[in-house]
């Protein structure tokens, strides 16, 4: 049954990510060229998808069962996340739009597998 | 950007709030995306009751619109090698920072966690200087 409701999970967040039409990469793009004409669409993503969880997580607070472990600001996580941001920059794509759009075109496909590539590099320089 | 899209938006981010509640009252996990992949990938952590079945969900669900819906994919708007090394970092840049848009961008700041408000801070910052840089460069 857990499983069952993980595969719903899975696909409710895929079809959030359709319907907000986070998929397509010039609309992330529109949103960080903030020197052209401006699209805000994924803040209202970014709004809607924590006006939702935030309060749940306020009540459920005591179901998070695999609280993540780490809590320092350290320079790997400043280090990764600008790391991250040039990749989302240079592609519009971050890793969930990225996996539901694997199918559409062999460039994304590309895209996909240097990313399980670069999670390979940094997993085994880091550990 | 207009009323619709700003409509779809604020619904089809409601669901993924949902889809992430969902992974913490059932499953007391944290959905974010990179996490779910890196993890899924190691040999002994790909849990069974909820990181394949999570992926098999969003990926299937990808396979079949692709199939019934192709139009509504934006085709990538990057070239081949950059978006092959833009795959690299992404992939190297969210193993490190353990999270992406999802894990620091939407759950992290529902939680107000002070590493995910760092980390969201870091990476639209250098997205957008990138952004700037490519384009009219």
């Amino acid at each position: 049954m857990t499983a069952i409701l993980a595969a719903v999970a899975g696909i409710v967040f895929a079809v959030g990510l359709i319907i907000s039409d986070m998929i397509s990469p010039s609309r992330i793009m529109g949103f960080l060229d903030v020197t052209g004409p401006w699209d805000g669409t994924l803040a209202f993503v970014m709004a809607g998808a924590i006006g939702v969880y935030a309060p749940i997580a306020r009540i459920a607070k005591h179901r998070l069962r695999y609280a993540p472990t780490q809590t320092a600001i350290d320079k790997r996580l400043v280090a990764g996340a600008a790391i991250f941001g040039v990749g989302w920059g240079l592609s519009g794509y971050c890793p969930g739009p990225a996996l539901v759009s694997v199918g559409s075109t062999i460039e994304t496909g590309l895209f996909v597998a240097a990313m399980i590539a670069g999670i390979a590099i940094a997993r085994r320089f880091t550990r | 950007m207009t009323a619709e899209s700003i409509v779809r938006a604020l619904i089809g981010g409601g669901l993924i709030g949902f889809a992430a509640a969902i992974a913490l009252v059932v499953h007391g996990r944290i959905a974010g995306i990179s996490g779910i992949l890196n993890r899924a990938l190691d040999p002994d952590g790909g849990s069974t009751t909820f990181r394949i079945p999570f992926l098999l969900g969003l990926i299937g669900t990808g396979l079949v619109a692709v199939v019934v819906l192709p139009h509504v994919f934006g085709a990538p708007v990057s070239r081949t090698p950059t978006l092959v090394v833009a795959g690299l970092l992404v992939g190297i840049g969210t193993t490190l920072a353990n999270g992406c848009t999802s894990g620091h961008g939407v759950c992290g700041i529902a939680r107000l966690s002070p590493r995910s408000l760092v980390a969201v801070g870091v990476f639209m910052a250098t997205a957008m200087i990138t952004v700037a840089i490519a384009r009219h460069l």
